[in-house]
């Protein structure tokens, strides 16, 4: 048991106890936790720093408006809603097509009016919310994912999470819903994760269920052949985030819309450990490295600590140990 | 948090607490272990009446020397109150004062001191009276009295052969007859039939004694007296819990009134009692010094009924550092964080496998019930409130079927904390839709194992005699905690998550 504590501390895997005390603990102030955890707030702030997000069609914030909330969307589109105070994909419904009586999921489950009725209902009441607080719901419209990443994935929509330390983007993955995660993209549910280098945005390896894996089990595709498009914007989308939020370490995420490119979808201030398995390696080194330049990070703009993120963590040279992360014990 | 300060903080609780720890039981002689000590037990009644602006009298026997049991010290707290303890010609306590109106509260401390080596001290019989009754029990007295009579030698066998006529399973005429009549004061019925075949024979009052009971009542018993000699009987329904001998306090061994309040109305008494295990030694030097220094800050001189509460109370940091540990060092799931604490303390209520059972079953119906709720299309509050209703409804349910069934201790369940259950139901549910029913597995299985090891942790004696009579744990207990705090290394099961790293 000694020798594997030692192994996995060696391949430089970040614990949940060390993520907790010295990197959330440390960087991240909990009077900034409403920014992230309110997907209001977080679109509003993203509006002024440039970032887009998903469109948003409506705001439903009281029981009596439950009622009519359907007027405000488009005839025939799909849509999403979501709880303004939700977190790891808790209480979002994503709806393909409707005709204002009959809603139709990406899976093709029909939901009535009244269903969707109850369901904002609830999330006003706080059912999905942090810590069961009154809420708000959102409609948004519904994003496309661009082909070259959609294609992969299975009836829902795959997104980008990256791991923004200091200002600088140190580890990212792509997690495609599956069939058996029911169109969501959570790893614990049974997407899968798969890791892209940060020089390229090709990708790495992928693991579903903490397992490797080489094709996506419903559409068979080979997940090695994974490229995301408009890479170096995604990671400057990315690292704007903590000048927008202050957070020092963070957990983005984004996809990327078939007409719009790059979107923020939601920010995330104790982003998890999973990233690691994706990616075949340890965010210990890579954290180090940031850590080592935050003074700096404030000074150089997004672009240009992307720009260092790349070669730094760059898959192809040197996957998990840059030069120059001399210190090797945590303080 | 500066990397030095916890540590610091660390080392000076630990030494704080060892310390203390040290101090109480090198200068008090508290033993750390509740084995190597003497059982005594700290009984308090508490009188309440309501005076009426006159001079009042409260007159109260008081516990004396008796088998396995023997008083040590006596306290009473009655403000404004003149207290005597009389010991002749019988054993009272007497408060009096000049004038008092409104309620009023008197308090009287006895500690017990449990020796299994202790006889019963004779106590002289009472006077016989010549007690009348009127047509048609009179006839079915003498009639039930000839019965015992002829089937006993002495007082004791002609008393058990009349109390086997009561207790019988199918009791004859005459016994219905009396039962009805006298159902109210049956004890006294009996001494009455005793005394007019010329036994001395009187009632007395004794306090089962079990830890940390409060408001509790006296048990009636029938005391006979056979020369110099007495001994007790249990009346029929009237058979007490506990069994071993030294848990049965006798107040009134004279079989005099128990209380004789002048002056005043309502009068009533309540017991409280705690054990506490102190060494010989120990109980002695708190007799004589019976003064407390800065550094022995103790509980003990609180009142008993508070005492009894703390006890509780201070083993909660036990199971919350159970939690702790699970949770940061090993990696467990659980359902909210201290819930399982929560959840322990239940269990402690009951007894554990009672509690487990009944609270997977309660859980189950409900996640049922929550289910169906869910289809009607409530808004949540109350549909969470409606769940609460469910839950007395099922919780209600299963006491009725286990008592059917012959099963005594599914009526413990009902002492479950609702709120307990009705929100671990509401939140696995939400669960249950989020995540799955594995995830409901892995949290509500993590929740009952933390349950059960603080369960097991918080009803282990030591970890009891430890709490309760070295405050200076409680230091040690927090140090734990913030070094288990300060751990930032891998969680046991994370061992496990990334072994493919560890090659």
């Amino acid at each position: 048991m000694w020798r594997r504590w030692l192994g996995i501390k060696r391949s430089g895997i970040l614990g949940m106890n060390g993520r907790n005390r010295h990197y959330i603990g440390r960087y991240n102030d909990r009077t900034l936790y409403p920014l992230v955890d309110n997907k209001l707030k977080t679109k509003e702030l993203a509006d002024s720093y440039g970032i887009p997000t998903p469109a948003l069609l409506h705001t439903v914030s009281r029981q009596h408006e439950v009622n009519d909330w359907h007027h405000h969307v488009p005839a025939g589109q799909g849509f999403v809603i979501k709880p303004v105070k939700g977190s790891g994909g808790k209480g979002i419904v994503v709806i393909d097509h409707h005709d204002q009586q009959q809603f139709v999921k990406t899976s093709g489950t029909v939901l009535s009016l009244a269903d969707l009725q109850r369901h904002i209902s609830n999330t006003l009441s706080g059912l999905h919310s942090l810590g069961g607080t009154p809420d708000s719901a959102i409609i948004e419209q519904r994003v496309t994912a661009a082909e070259a990443v959609q294609a992969f994935a299975y009836e829902g929509l795959p997104d980008i999470r990256v791991i923004v330390c200091c200002g600088f983007p140190v580890m990212a993955m792509t997690r495609l819903p599956t069939h058996e995660s029911d169109g969501k993209a959570n790893l614990h549910q049974g997407a899968i994760g798969v890791g892209l280098d940060m020089a390229s945005g090709r990708a790495i390896s992928a693991v579903q269920h903490g397992a490797l894996v080489d094709r996506h089990p419903d559409t068979a595709l080979p997940l090695a052949q994974l490229s995301v498009p408009g890479w170096s914007d995604l990671l400057t989308f990315a690292a704007t985030c903590f000048d927008m939020t202050g957070l020092g370490y963070l957990g983005v995420d984004l996809v990327i819309d078939e007409h719009r490119g790059p979107l923020l979808l939601e920010l995330n201030a104790r982003p998890g450990l999973a990233i690691q398995v994706a990616n075949q390696t340890g965010l210990l080194p890579r954290l180090k490295a940031a850590e080592q330049r935050r003074r700096e990070a404030l000074r150089w703009s997004p672009r240009q600590r992307v720009e260092l993120a790349q070669q730094l963590f760059a898959h192809s040279n040197n996957p998990s140990k840059p030069d120059d992360s001399s210190s090797s014990s945590l303080s | 948090m500066s990397a030095r300060g916890p540590a610091v903080l660390i080392i000076l609780l630990f030494m704080l607490g060892i310390g203390l720890i040290a101090h109480r039981h090198l200068q008090y002689d508290v033993p750390l272990l509740p084995g190597d000590s003497q059982t005594v037990w700290l009984v308090e009644a508490r009188i309440d009446f309501v005076a009426q602006g006159e001079p009042v009298r409260v007159d109260m026997a008081r516990p004396t020397r008796q088998t396995a049991l023997v008083p040590l010290q006596e306290t009473g707290a009655s403000p404004g109150y003149g207290l005597n303890f009389i010991d002749q010609p019988y054993s009272r306590a007497v408060w009096t004062i000049r004038e008092a109106d409104g309620p009023q509260t008197l308090f009287y401390r006895s500690e017990v001191l449990v020796s299994p080596t202790q006889g019963n001290e004779p106590v002289p019989a009472p006077q016989m009276k010549q007690p009348q009754w009127p047509t048609p029990y009179a006839s079915a007295i003498d009639d039930l009295l000839q019965q015992a009579q002829k089937t006993s030698a002495d007082n004791l066998s002609l008393t058990r052969e009349l109390l086997k006529l009561f207790a019988a399973e199918q009791p004859q005429q005459h016994v219905v007859l009396l039962n009805n009549r006298y159902n109210d004061n049956l004890p006294q019925l009996l001494v009455d039939m005793l005394h007019s075949a010329k036994v001395p024979a009187a009632v007395v009052y004794a306090l089962e004694l079990q830890d940390g009971r409060r408001n509790q009542v006296l048990l009636p018993m029938l005391k006979v007296w056979q020369g110099g000699d007495s001994q007790l009987f249990f009346l029929p329904g009237q058979e007490p819990v506990v069994t071993e001998p030294g848990q049965l306090l006798v107040w009134n061994p004279d079989g005099r009134p128990l209380l004789d309040v002048m002056g005043a109305q309502h009068s009533a008494v309540r017991f409280s009692m705690i054990r506490q295990q102190e060494s010989a030694y120990g109980a002695l030097s708190m007799q004589l010094s019976g003064h407390y220094d800065l550094f022995n800050f103790s509980i003990h001189a609180l009142p008993i009924e508070e005492q009894a509460v703390f006890k509780t109370i201070l083993l909660l940091p036990i199971g919350a550092l159970i939690v702790c540990i699970l949770r940061i060092l090993v990696g467990l799931r659980t359902s909210g964080t201290f819930m399982p604490v929560l959840i322990a303390l239940a269990f402690m209520q009951t007894s554990l496998w009672t509690g487990l059972i009944g609270f997977i079953l309660v859980v189950a119906a409900g996640l049922l019930v929550r289910s169906y709720l869910s289809s009607l299309n409530l808004l949540l509050v109350a549909r969470i409130t409606a769940v609460i209703i469910s839950v007395i409804a099922i919780v209600g349910l299963f006491s009725v079927v286990a008592y059917k069934f012959g099963l005594t201790e599914g009526l413990k369940i009902t002492l479950f904390p609702m709120i307990i259950l009705s929100w671990t139901i509401e939140r696995m549910s939400i669960l249950w839709e989020e995540e799955g029913p594995r995830e409901v597995m892995v949290q509500g299985g993590g929740s009952l194992l933390t349950a059960v090891l603080a369960y097991l942790a918080m009803s282990h004696p030591w970890v009891q005699h430890l709490t309760f009579n070295f405050l200076g744990l409680q230091f040690v207990v927090l140090a734990l905690v913030l070094m288990i705090g300060s751990y930032s290394g891998y969680r046991l099961l994370e061992l496990r998550r990334f072994r493919e790293f560890a090659h």
